[in-house]
């Protein structure tokens, strides 16, 4: 883990009408860390992760990536500065099978006249799946069947497993728990876990106290639009976590 | 660690090695094929000497050569949970386009004794007409976003109108004989039609384009989650167009066969087309609700009418029947798949 941010929000601006949803929010991930971002509904959480992303544009505020600024006006953007977004929902193609989703858009194609007509290498994209999918520590009891077929937890960990192969930087997890039971949330926990071993940022947002202090290795709290608070989460509590989205608490010199 | 099943590799991931006769009885695509199975063997045993005969194949063959192609078209369709009720009136739009060509390169607006020259001019009229209408129904469902049901019956009404319009609602009945003869009623290797040939030839192309290709794959992942497509970097809008104007191409294709077939522009002929077509496709096992279905599937979805036409004219039974137990498959399959769904989406 270094000290220099991978990725790094400036002062961000974003208005829709009348209502500020950030009001000069900023935000640093850095690589092989897990980093959770938390914050009472309303608080900007989602809507800095779309300026992220790629799904929004801000108003004003500058967005560093590796030391340099950048530009993201759309995903695809984003995702070729290597960053991804994890969902909480409609983020696979249930009739596909786990390794289709794998690959779903960045199909592997074979080689020679039939690879430019547009025929596809199953085998090896099959390959790359089971070894993709054992790195990250997703269990699956077959990656044959279409993925509806699989319970919720191993649906949204085939989602974060894809978000993570395919970013060299960033990866955003909006909620990827909230729609799962308490077991099948701990798969999903785990694959997000071994985020920080592959040496890219995890950004997980979350409502679920425990669940940030169990994962992450920090956490930034958003209130108003604004960073008010930084933790190390081996140092924070329950408490100061909850103070300081509420407004009780603040570290922040910016929060003024 | 005996068994293969209980396989598992680095990490705890266990490999599914389900063997291909579990694989096979798993999938619906084999009942629907048995039930064709079944159909041909209870026919060949009720009328032994006019089923199972030479003739009686190639006609069959030869009925089906131009549902077949519309229905190649509607399966990429259905697959991406969409629908094209215009199919039928595209088919006669550009049989009659092509009539009009034909007529009009002919001596003295006779093409009967045209040459080949004349007849790929004719071809290609009715692709570009088809194709045109294709596009026209894609543009609409995917940028105006207006629902495809509502799109295809409108140029189903239109395409049919404008094709009447083109010869004040009667048929166009002088082809070349050439066109005719050859295409129509001609067989290569002795025994195979070339209608059958060129249909044959369409449905591999389609089968290989959807399961094998990226086109193939997008069409299934668009149907499954259009949103999960868009979110994955797939152009979705894009693909859409391209499937209802590959339909379109089809149909404009069965058009010209259609039309060296009958060697009228048959407009009375093909007015549910459309919906034979869709049936066909989810008969073979292909859901409505998009993402699920294959082309050997369809293949068995328009021969169980074809031979249960065929059969009930053969052992003399009325043709009516027949549309009682197209029907009623129809509507078991669809059953079949809703529930393995309501299973499936706990």
């Amino acid at each position: 883990m270094t000290d220099q941010p991978v990725l790094e929000a400036r002062n961000l601006v974003k208005r829709y009408g009348s209502v500020e949803a950030l009001r000069g929010a900023s935000f640093s991930a850095r690589a092989g860390e897990v980093v959770a971002l938390i914050g009472d509904n309303g608080a900007g959480k989602s809507t800095l992760v779309k300026c992220l992303s790629g799904a929004e544009y801000p108003d004003s505020g500058e967005i560093v990536l590796d030391g340099k600024v950048i530009t993201l006006d759309s995903p695809t953007s984003a995702r070729a500065h290597g960053i991804e977004t994890v969902y909480q929902d409609l983020a696979v193609a249930p009739d596909l099978d786990p390794a289709a989703n794998l690959f779903l858009g960045r199909e592997l194609r074979r080689g020679g006249l039939l690879g430019r007509l547009g025929m596809l290498d199953k085998v090896e994209m099959r390959r790359r799946a089971v070894a993709e999918f054992a790195r990250l520590g997703v269990q699956l009891q077959s990656v044959e069947v279409p993925i509806g077929a699989l319970s919720g937890g191993q649906r949204q960990s085939v989602a974060v497993a894809r978000s993570v192969v395919w970013a060299s930087k960033v990866v955003f997890m909006d909620e990827p728990t909230a729609a799962l039971g308490v077991v099948q949330r701990e798969r999903v926990l785990d694959v997000i876990k071994r985020v920080r071993d592959t040496g890219v940022s995890g950004v997980l947002i979350s409502h679920t106290m425990p669940e940030v202090l169990a994962v992450a290795d920090r956490i930034e709290v958003l209130r108003l639009g604004r960073r008010v608070a930084r933790f190390t989460a081996a140092e924070a509590t329950l408490e100061q976590l909850v103070g300081a989205m509420t407004g009780a608490l603040t570290n922040e010199e910016d929060a003024a | 660690m005996t068994d293969t099943q209980e396989k598992v590799v680095e990490g705890g991931l266990p490999l599914d090695q389900r063997s291909w006769r579990q694989k096979l009885i798993g999938a619906n695509v084999f009942w629907i094929a048995l039930i064709l199975v079944l159909l041909c063997v209870v026919f060949s045993v009720l009328a032994p000497d006019a089923f199972p005969t030479l003739f009686n194949a190639q006609t069959t063959l030869i009925e089906t050569s131009v549902l077949l192609i519309l229905s190649v078209g509607m399966t990429f369709v259905i697959i991406t949970a969409g629908i094209d009720l215009s199919v039928g009136s595209v088919l006669i739009f550009a049989g009659m386009m092509a009539g009009k060509t034909l007529n009009a390169l002919g001596v003295n607006g006779d093409p009967t004794n045209e040459g080949w020259g004349t007849i790929l001019v004719g071809l290609l009229v009715a692709i570009a007409a088809g194709t045109a209408w294709g596009l026209l129904n894609g543009l609409l469902i995917a940028h105006a976003k207006i629902p495809p049901l509502v799109v295809t019956l409108g140029s189903f009404g239109a395409a049919l109108g404008a094709a009447d319009l083109l010869n004040n609602g009667s048929d166009i009945e002088t082809v070349p004989k050439a066109l005719n003869t050859t295409l129509g009623y001609g067989t290569s290797f002795g025994i195979v039609p070339n209608m059958v040939l060129i249909a044959a030839a369409i449905t591999l192309a389609g089968a290989w384009l959807l399961h094998t290709t990226r086109f193939g794959r997008y069409t299934f992942a668009i149907g499954s989650s259009a949103e999960a497509a868009r979110r994955a970097g797939i152009g979705v809008k894009r693909h859409l167009v391209l499937v209802y104007t590959l339909t379109g191409l089809l149909a404009g294709v069965s058009g010209f066969m259609s039309l060296a077939y009958f060697g009228t522009t048959n407009i009375s002929g093909h007015t549910t087309d459309n919906l034979d077509a869709i049936s066909a496709v989810v008969i073979g096992g292909t859901s409505l609700f998009g993402g699920i279905g294959t082309m050997f599937g369809t293949v068995i979805g328009v021969f169980i009418p074809a031979v249960l036409k065929k059969g009930f004219d053969i052992i003399h039974v009325q043709d009516f029947w027949q549309l009682i137990a197209v029907g009623a498959v129809l509507v078991a399959v669809v059953w079949f798949d809703q529930r393995r769904r309501s299973s499936r989406d706990r």
